[in-house]
Order: C-alpha cells, then structure tokens, then sequence
C-alpha cells in the first residue's frame, strides 16, 4: 500500500539517544533560570510576551486609525501627521516584531526542540542573546516615540526620497531609529534562525527522519530559512538608507527639488530600493504564512482525529512555496516605474504559486472528510484560518495577475488582501496555536467559554472588518489617506461603512483584553491539563513532566518510530499512536 | 453545528453583498474595458472556487462531527485524487493569467500615434505640460527649476519655448485619441491616479515613467495621488476634464507657453483683488494644504486666519496681520503656528500677486 512507505518506511530498530540528562548545565540561580534563561522554552516565553506587548501597542494604533477612518474630524489630537504615523508603525511592529517574532522566536524556540526530541536548542547561549537583541530593537522602536518630530510616517515600506525628507514626520530622528532598530532586530534574528535551522538538521532523536517531522516543525523550519535569506536585503537597505540620511550619499537619492529647495542628491535610483525592500518583503509574508500553515496542518489533524491528507505533498508544497517566494516581489511593483515587461515573468511566477497553496487549503479540507472532528477552541480558530485564508488568497490572484493589479493597485483592496492573508489568517492561527499548546506550557486548560466567546468575536468581526473593505478599493478609494476629502466618485453610503468598520474594529480589539485575562487567570485557575489533554501522536506531548523541565524529556530522549499523524489507525485501541510507540509495541497496530 | 451554519451563512452573505451592495467599479472612461473583463473572469472564478471549497468544508464540519463511536478513516494519501486537483488548479489558474497577460500586452505598447502629455507633481501639487505646435517637449533639468521657473525648462531649448504650461488645478484631454501621459516628479514617489481611467502610474524622481490611454467619456473627473508622498498626501488633487476636440483645443489656447510665462508680466487677469487672489492659491497649490472652510488639514486654515490671534511654536502670540502673512509665505519657517510641521515651501509672488493673495486672505 502507498501509505505505509509514508508511515513506517525506516528501520523498527533505533539505537539509543547519547545525550545523558545528567551531561546538561542546568542553571542554579533564579536570574539564570528566568531571566537570562538559556532554555529554549524560557526564550521562547520571553520573546512571546514581548511581541505581545509590542502587538498590543500596534492594536492600539490601528483603533486610533480607524477612530480617524470612521469618524473624521471628531478626534482632533489626530492630525495627518499623527495618522501616517499611526498607519507605519502599526504596520511595521505587526509585520516584524509581532508577527515575525512570535512564529520564529516564540513557537519556534518553544516547539521545534520539543517535537523533533531535543533537549534544547544547539547554541543555547547564542539563543538567549538573540532575545536580548530583539528586546534592544523593540526599545529602539518604542524610543522613536518619544523623540523630536515623533517616530517615522513614511508607510511600513520606507519608501525614499520621502523618508528622509522634510516632508515626511519623523525625517530626521523617527527613520534612523527605525532603521537601526531594523539592523539590530535582523541581527538578533539570525542568531536564533541560524538556531533553529541547525537544531532541526542536526539535534533530531532517532527516527526522527525530515519525512516524520510534523509539519509544524517543517513550517517554521522553511520559514527560518527564507527569513535568513531575505532578512540581509533588508539590513543592506536600512545601512544605505542610514547613509543616505546621514552622510549625503545618494544610493536612492535623485536629484530633487524638495519645498523649493534644490538638494544635495544626484544620481540614486529609489526604484533600487523597492527591490531591495520586496526581495526581503515578499518572503516576509511566507515568513509569517509558512509556520501559519505548519501550525493549522497541526491543529486539524490533532482535533479532527485523522491523519494529515497528503503528508508529502504538504511538505513539497512548503519547499515549493519557500522557493517560489525569491522570485515573486515585484508583484508589489507593478506600478512603480519599473520597465514594464517585468510584468509578464512576474506575473506568471506569482500565480504559479497559486498552484502549491491551493493544495494545501485542499488538503486541510480533505483532512476534514471523513475524520471525527471534535470542535475545541483551537479547532474552531485553524478551520477559521482556512476561511480567512481561501478568502486572502483568491484575493491575492486578482492582485498577482499585472493588469488586475493596474485598478486596484494602492487601493483599500490591497488592504484588505493583504490584511486577510497575512494579518488575520496568521493571528488566527495564533489564537489557535495558543489555546492548544498552553496546556503544555502552563499545565492548565484555558477556561473554554471565554475561549469560545473570544472565537466568535474575533472571526465574525474580523470579517466583517475587512470582507466590506475590498469593495471600497474596488470602487477607487485609495489607502493611506487620512481622510477622503470631497471626491465625485466616493458616495456618501462609503463613509457609512467606514464608520460600521470602525465600530467592529474597536469592538473586536476590545475581546482581545477577554482573551488576555483568560491567559493571567488560567496561568492559577485552569483545570488541570495532564500531560497529553488532546490525544496527540507528537512528542512535545509524551515529556515527562508537564510543564516539561529544562532537557525537556527527562532521563531518556524519545525514540521516534513512526511519523507524526498516526489517528485512528485500524485495529489500534486508543483513536492515536505516539511517534515514540514502537510499530511492534501492545498498541493493536496490526502493520 | 453552529460553525458550519455560520460558514454559510458567511459565504452567502460574502456572494450576496457581492450583488447587492451599492460599491463597484466607477462607470469607466477610456479604452482599458479590458481590464474591467479580466477582473470579471477573475471574480467569477475565484467566486465559484470560494463558494465550493467552503460549502464542502461547511459540510465536513457538520458530517464529520465528533462522536464518541465513530473513528475517523485512515487515508495518508491518495495520488489520483491529488493529481487532479492540480490539474483542475492549474487549469483554472491558466483562464486567469492567459488573458490578463493578453491585455497587459497591449498595456505596455504605446500607439505610434498617441499625443504626449506631461503630468509633473510635487509635494502636495500637480501641474501639467503639453508640447505645443511643435508636438515635442523641450528638455527640462532640476537645476533650472525656480519660482518664475518651477517646470524647470531649460531656456535654451526652442523646442521647449512653445509648450504649454498648465500651472493650475486642471489637465484637459480631447475624447477619442489615443494619450501617452509622461509622469515627473520633482521630489518624492507620487501616483497619477483617475478611477475611471483604470490605468495608473508612479511619479519616480530622476526618471520619466509613463502609461497610455484613450479617454472615451466626456466629464470632469477627479484626480489623486495613489502613492504615499508625506503628510499632504490625502490633499493632492486635481482635476481631469475629458472633452471634444474643439473644446480641448480652445481651453489650451487660454494657456501660457513657456515663452509667455518667461516675458514680463502684463495686466494680472480680471474681477476683484480678492478673486484674483483666489486664483494665485488655487494655482499654487495653497489651498492643497490650508483649508478655506475650517476644517482641519495639513497647514493653519484660511477661514478666519487673518486677525487671529496664534500660538507660535516657540510659546509666543502673535497677532495675524498683512505683515505676518507676507512673512509667511515668502520666509514660512520664521514663525510656525504650534502644532503644525515646518514643511511649507518659501513661495516667491511679485507684487501683484502678493497683494491679490492677502486681500483674498482677509476676504476669508
């Protein structure tokens, strides 16, 4: 049969894990065990409440702006500058340092020694000052606050000459603590993506191989390594940028008569820079996406009893989707000035794409056919993402195809595509990556009612936030403005929907505070979890204790002898089988 | 059971608004109904793709709901079933982008025959160039660029001396032949940008950037920057006025060339001081960023201003008179009202200019 060589292809045999418990450093001080923790799990947290935070400060901004959208004029402390503002770092902290940081830094500190059966990551040390530095950008960032002229308000995308130019808040001090909060946040991510890169190739448990690894793993994993690709075009940017600004040079500076004063600049190219900024920018949403996917393949198998449908492709489409990703940014071009016959290769490889994501939504729903789906909390958010995420992406074709993209380009379509599939399908897949692991991380459930009220609000409001919005793009309202004005092609019933967008945006960011208050209380009050509250196969499950101590799996590391989506396997007597369980152990699997 | 009632009830409302909601693309004004085609083959693709995949997923949920006795099937894989999903995917993928690669061909080949139009922007402004009698544009360089010279024409270009130079809120375009719109910025990123014309553009500074069209319905339409260029962004329009050929021709006969714009100024035009002024800010650009009904913008607004008493930046009052005004507009960053940005650019007006724009200033 064609399943077993995805199953149980290797050797039932597995010689013994060499690294004893006892050869681990375990920290003796409180300082060493939480604060400056080289524990993977303990980095892991630091990085996650961190980004929260920040994320919550980006939420913030994002009511603020619709507050403007909705009902302009009303909030008079708003002012255009303050907007654009509001709008670039609300776009910047989602992206990178909520988004990016929490996949990467967060699940994968936490997730990837677990399940592929490590005891931590291979450098511990350089795992720690990874967070370290991350927290030194956050602080940059959060800094550029409170200097003169306030923080930058050039868009999340930078784009020269206007941000370094007088024209622009934030010209002077606001972009360089950006763009040097940028340099020091690549730096600390490639200390912990180099990380998690070579503990997943090297620090694997016997029968661990690439081909059993759950997809949650194979997510991040590409994830990481698109990111250390990508990430150095944007710290070159963010150095030339700097220099720019502050020596005079002219790398993306033309010659420019800026508020009638003829400037120092000659001869630079600011197309140079959008390629430089969407080379890093295109696989940035891969960045965020891939782990997204990896975690919801996870989350449907788990609860709806039954194994991923088409393991292997999964894993292809993954590589394929990673790979693609390099050749695709200047679909975020297509008007910049570019030449134009850029637009039939890049059009084409952009829908290409189209082909590997589509499979997996494929095989997500195919994972649902025919299994036992048991609607807990983080199964409703991962079929959630699925929705939110067919609808993104669909959108996304319209926008990848050049001469589609022509009306709609710099439009509200763009935000709300671009919001569906990279804003809400990932946060979804957070939500619902949280209410799974938490169990283990805390040894408590979080309390369901409020997890089930948090669902439904989040969901429905984001949807009705951003489903309108395509509309009000197709119709020609154009982004990024901070009011509309009086136009002849705007109908007075579009600031009637602005307003309802508004009302549901501060509605549905108000039940995040539901969702932070269930994570405090659970933390004392949740009803105990057990080590393996969902039945599932992986070995993040199967620890010893639970929360699991630092070394993860206690004496012995897990031996792995089969891959990680054995549910409902004929003949077995419990509806999963752990990877750990051997082919031939008293389980009743007949093969 | 409820998510799979909610799933559909999601889709459906999705298809429904869809249908009824009052939203859509504005009635179109010039040739590219292409695109208007290709973006309806792509919604009804992508329509019957998102009802079908979230029906089927609304019918596992609710069909394969869990039960205590049931186990669920144990299917790894299923190679036929894969290999025609992709099939069927590529297929689909293939009636998208074949004819969107079609139309964009014909995108980026200018007609032979297409007039020359420039569209030049600024922070937060659009001015407009055509070539005149002589159907080509003289050479421009930013080193020429001043207040009596702000299209920056090089003077000692003849084929430059008959263009016209529409310094004002307007671009107008005959109906019926095909236009290639160059696009020049002075300063940052812009986007020329009409939603009835479909077809848009970036502004690059250091390089001219184009796209074409063929207006086909006569109106007056609105013009905005799509392309994020600082804090006046939201406030810089114009407008595009599409007309017969006579009509157009008669209104670019009203217009200066550069040779006129460069001789002495002869008699300002007619009404009122005040109204003169009026016209000095709208050509300008002021009201782009000083609002003359109160509402909030990127400058102070003009309703009122003059004899307003104003905080300064630096804690001081002052009283707002001629003096200021003048002040102002010729040195803006001397003295800044609290709560706005040093950003406005020194304008130099003669006299008469001068004059016209206070009197209108204190008309507010």
């Amino acid at each position: 049969m064609a399943m077993t060589d995805v199953a149980h292809d290797a050797v039932d045999y597995v010689r013994p894990a060499e690294v004893a418990e006892e050869a681990l450093y375990h920290p003796k001080t409180w300082l060493g065990k939480y604060v400056f923790s080289q524990d993977a799990k303990i980095i892991a947290l630091q990085y996650s409440m961190t980004a929260m935070a920040v994320g919550l400060i980006a939420l913030l901004l994002s009511v603020l702006m619709r507050l403007q959208l909705g009902f302009p004029g009303v909030f008079s402390f708003i002012t255009p500058d303050a907007y654009i503002q509001f709008v670039t770092m609300h776009g910047m902290i989602m992206v990178i340092y909520l988004l990016t940081a929490l996949f990467l830094g967060g699940f994968g500190n936490y997730l990837i020694p677990l399940m592929v059966g490590a005891r931590d990551m291979v450098f511990p040390y350089v795992n720690m000052v990874s967070y370290w530095v991350y927290l030194f950008a956050v602080l940059l960032l959060l800094a550029s606050f409170f200097v003169p002229g306030g923080p930058t308000g050039s868009g999340w995308t930078l784009y020269p000459p206007q941000t370094i130019l007088p024209g622009t808040p934030g010209a002077d001090w606001g972009i360089l603590l950006m763009l040097i909060s940028l340099a020091f946040f690549v730096i600390g991510f490639t200390m912990g993506g180099l990380n998690y890169v070579v503990t997943v190739l090297q620090a694997r448990t016997r029968g661990m191989s690439l081909m059993r690894l759950p997809l949650t793993v194979w997510g991040i994993f590409m994830a990481t390594i698109l990111a250390l690709l990508a990430f150095p075009a944007l710290l070159v940017s963010a150095v030339m940028m700097t220099l720019d600004s502050v020596l005079g040079t002219s790398f993306f500076m033309p010659a420019i008569v800026s508020m009638g004063q003829t400037l120092d600049y000659s001869g630079g190219s600011p197309v140079l820079f959008q390629h430089l900024f969407w080379f890093f920018g295109h696989p940035e949403v891969y960045i965020v996406a891939l782990p997204a996917f990896g975690i919801v393949s996870e989350l449907i198998s788990v609860h709806a009893r039954k194994n991923i449908f088409g393991y292997r492709l999964m894993v292809w489409a993954i590589v394929v989707i990673g790979g693609l990703s390099f050749v695709v940014w200047a679909h975020h071009m297509y008007v910049s000035g570019m030449n134009p016959y850029f637009g039939f290769f890049f059009a084409t490889t952009t829908l290409i794409i189209a082909v590997p994501t589509a499979i997996k939504v494929y095989n997500w729903v195919l994972t649902l056919w025919r299994g036992n789906i048991r609607l807990t909390v983080p199964m409703l958010f991962a079929i959630a993402f699925v929705f939110t995420f067919i609808n993104g992406g669909l959108t996304g074709i319209f926008l990848g195809n050049v001469i589609v993209d022509i009306p709609l380009s710099d439009t509200y379509f763009v935000v709300a595509h671009f919001h569906m599939v990279m804003a809400v399908s990932p946060v979804l897949a957070v939500f619902g990556a949280v209410y799974h692991w938490y169990p283990k991380i805390t040894g408590r459930m979080l309390n369901e009612t409020l997890g089930k009220f948090h669902f439904w609000v989040t969901f429905v409001g984001l949807y009705c936030i951003y489903y309108p919005m395509h509309y009000l793009g197709i119709l020609g309202v154009p982004r990024r403005y901070y009011a509309t004005g009086v136009t002849d092609f705007i109908p007075e019933s579009a600031q009637v929907m602005n307003a309802g967008i508004s009302i549901a945006a501060i509605i549905v960011a108000s039940t995040q505070l539901v969702f932070l208050y269930n994570l405090a209380v659970s933390t004392t009050r949740g009803k105990p979890a057990g080590d393996n509250p969902w039945g599932a196969t992986t070995l993040e499950w199967q620890t010893a204790t639970t929360p699991p101590s630092h070394g993860n799996f206690g004496k012995e590391l897990p031996l792995v002898y089969r891959w990680a989506y054995d549910y409902s396997v004929p003949g077995a007597k419990e509806d999963f089988i752990p990877q750990n369980v051997p082919a031939s152990g008293d389980t009743g699997d007949a093969r | 059971m409820a998510l799979a009632i909610i799933l559909v009830l999601l889709v459906v409302g999705s298809v429904l608004f869809h249908f009824l909601s009052p939203w859509y693309l504005t009635p179109i004004a010039s040739n590219w109904n292409y695109i208007d085609d290709t973006l309806t083959i792509t919604f009804i693709v992508c329509g019957i793709v998102f009802v079908a995949i979230n029906f089927f997923m609304a019918y596992c949920v609710y069909r394969y709901r869990y039960r205590k006795d049931r186990r669920a099937a144990y299917e790894p894989e299923n190679k036929r079933m894969e290999w025609w999903l992709t099939v069927f995917t590529t297929v689909g993928v293939i009636a998208m982008l074949a004819p969107g690669l079609f139309v964009w061909a014909k995108y980026v080949e200018v007609p032979d025959n297409a007039r020359l139009v420039e569209a030049v922007g600024q922070q937060w402004k659009w001015s407009y160039r055509y070539p005149g009698a002589d159907g080509i544009l003289g050479t421009v360089d930013i080193r020429h660029m001043d207040g009596r010279n702000p299209f920056g024409m090089n003077p000692d270009d003849p084929n430059g001396q008959d263009d016209v130079l529409v310094n004002g809120p307007e671009i107008h375009l005959p109906l019926g032949s095909p236009i290639k719109m160059l696009l020049r910025s002075k300063d940052v990123l812009h986007d020329f940008y009409v939603p009835q014309i479909r077809a848009k553009m970036d502004l690059v500074p250091g390089m001219i950037t184009y796209f074409w069209f063929t207006p086909t319905r006569a109106g007056r339409y609105d013009v905005l920057c799509a392309e994020l260029c600082g804090t006046g962004h939201y406030t810089m329009r114009s407008h595009m006025v599409l007309e017969e050929e006579s009509a157009f021709n008669a209104w670019l006969a009203t217009q200066p060339t550069f040779a006129d714009t460069q001789a002495v100024k002869v008699a300002s035009a007619g009404g009122s001081l005040a109204e003169q002024g009026r016209q000095v800010a709208e050509s300008q650009g002021c009201i782009g960023c000083h609002s003359i009904d109160g509402s909030p913008s990127v400058g102070p607004t003009w309703k009122g201003l003059a004899g307003r008493t104003e905080t300064l930046a630096d804690g001081s009052t002052v009283v707002v008179d001629d003096e200021y005004l003048m002040e102002s507009i010729s040195v803006p960053n001397a003295s800044i009202v609290a709560g706005y940005p040093p950003i406005m650019p020194p304008y130099q007006l003669d006299e008469g200019e001068m004059a016209a724009l206070i009197a209108y200033l204190n008309s507010l």
